[in-house]
């Protein structure tokens, strides 16, 4: 399973595992809203508001 | 000292499980997974995207020297309004020249939308360039302000800052001032419509007859339509009232409280 798999790898006691734990969610969520979801919004055209005149993508 | 040992706890020894239960462990992990990735998609999109953009555009306009410093226009104090003898016709007003894409070069005053409304407008309409970050932005290859054609803009309804959120409160006869580094143009509103994303012929030199001679300073808004959706576009028409030298004041409808 993934979660106990996470906590097995994560080294250290339990509150140096919390503490990692929250660090790699926190990455994780930086990499998403900076790359992930803005690439996702424009490639599939999810609020987009010009009028498609050809030129622009 | 006391020797620490090492015990493995109970808990971490693995338990027998059948193939089919960890199958739907797993199935049951990756659904709490996609479930929160999906949540964090929509607080991206409907907050984080209008924190990241309007920090950008207050940033892009504090960086033009040339901007009217806001504080002192909704202050009032130590302000020339532009007096009616340096207000000149439109068949008058100065044109600039394109500029390079992502360049910001005008501002935007919407009294409608209240005094302290101002948004930079820069070139190109790409998403990622221009639309997410900079904010409005200006069709390549229709009008520049004050140009006998039509100056065509674009801009989000909502998210990423939302310049264009309030389009539909927009009357006939509402102000909408554009500063450059050289001049303010002021335009009104005349009319507005809702068309098909495809409907290319709302930016024509003249709105809505493409290949028409340009007959007038024509100002076009589009942005997305209904809210929250791309499904059509609504398109905000107007003309040029009047220009004046960017050194003559502030225009005072930008001084009025429209609402």
């Amino acid at each position: 399973m993934i979660f106990p798999a996470v906590w097995r790898v994560l080294p250290g006691p339990a509150w140096v595992k919390a503490l990692l734990l929250v660090l790699v969610i926190l990455a994780i969520v930086w990499v998403l809203f900076e790359f992930v979801f803005p690439w996702v919004s424009v490639e599939f055209g999810i609020q987009d508001q010009s009028i498609e005149t050809g030129t622009a993508p | 000292m006391p020797t620490l040992e090492r015990t493995l706890p109970s808990h971490a020894a693995p338990r027998r499980q059948s193939g089919w239960a960890a199958a739907v462990g797993l199935l049951g992990e990756l659904l709490i997974i996609a479930g929160v990735v999906l949540g964090l998609y929509v607080v991206w999109q409907l907050f984080y995207t209008d924190i990241a953009a309007n920090n950008t555009q207050q940033e892009v306009v504090d960086s033009l020297d040339w901007v009217a410093p806001l504080e002192a226009v909704t202050a009032g104090d130590a302000i020339t309004v532009i007096p009616d003898n340096l207000k000149f016709d439109p068949d008058t007003a100065p044109v600039m020249e394109e500029p390079a894409f992502m360049t910001t070069f005008a501002t935007m005053y919407v009294p409608r939308w209240g005094s302290d409304y101002v948004k930079p407008i820069s070139e190109g309409v790409t998403r990622k360039d221009v639309l997410d970050t900079l904010g409005i932005g200006h069709y390549p290859g229709t009008g520049m302000p004050g140009e006998l054609g039509n100056f065509a803009i674009s801009a989000h309804r909502t998210t990423y800052g939302k310049p264009f959120n309030r389009i539909a409160e927009l009357k006939a006869g509402d102000p909408l001032v554009i500063e450059t580094e050289d001049a303010w143009y002021v335009y009104r509103v005349t009319e507005w419509e809702i068309v098909e994303p495809t409907q290319v012929e709302v930016i024509a030199p003249v709105p809505d007859q493409p290949g028409a001679e340009p007959d007038d300073h024509y100002i076009t808004l589009t942005t997305c339509h209904p809210m929250y959706s791309a499904a059509e576009r609504w398109v905000t028409h107007g003309t040029l009232e009047y220009w004046a030298p960017h050194d003559a004041g502030v225009p005072a409808e930008i001084l009025e409280d429209a609402s």
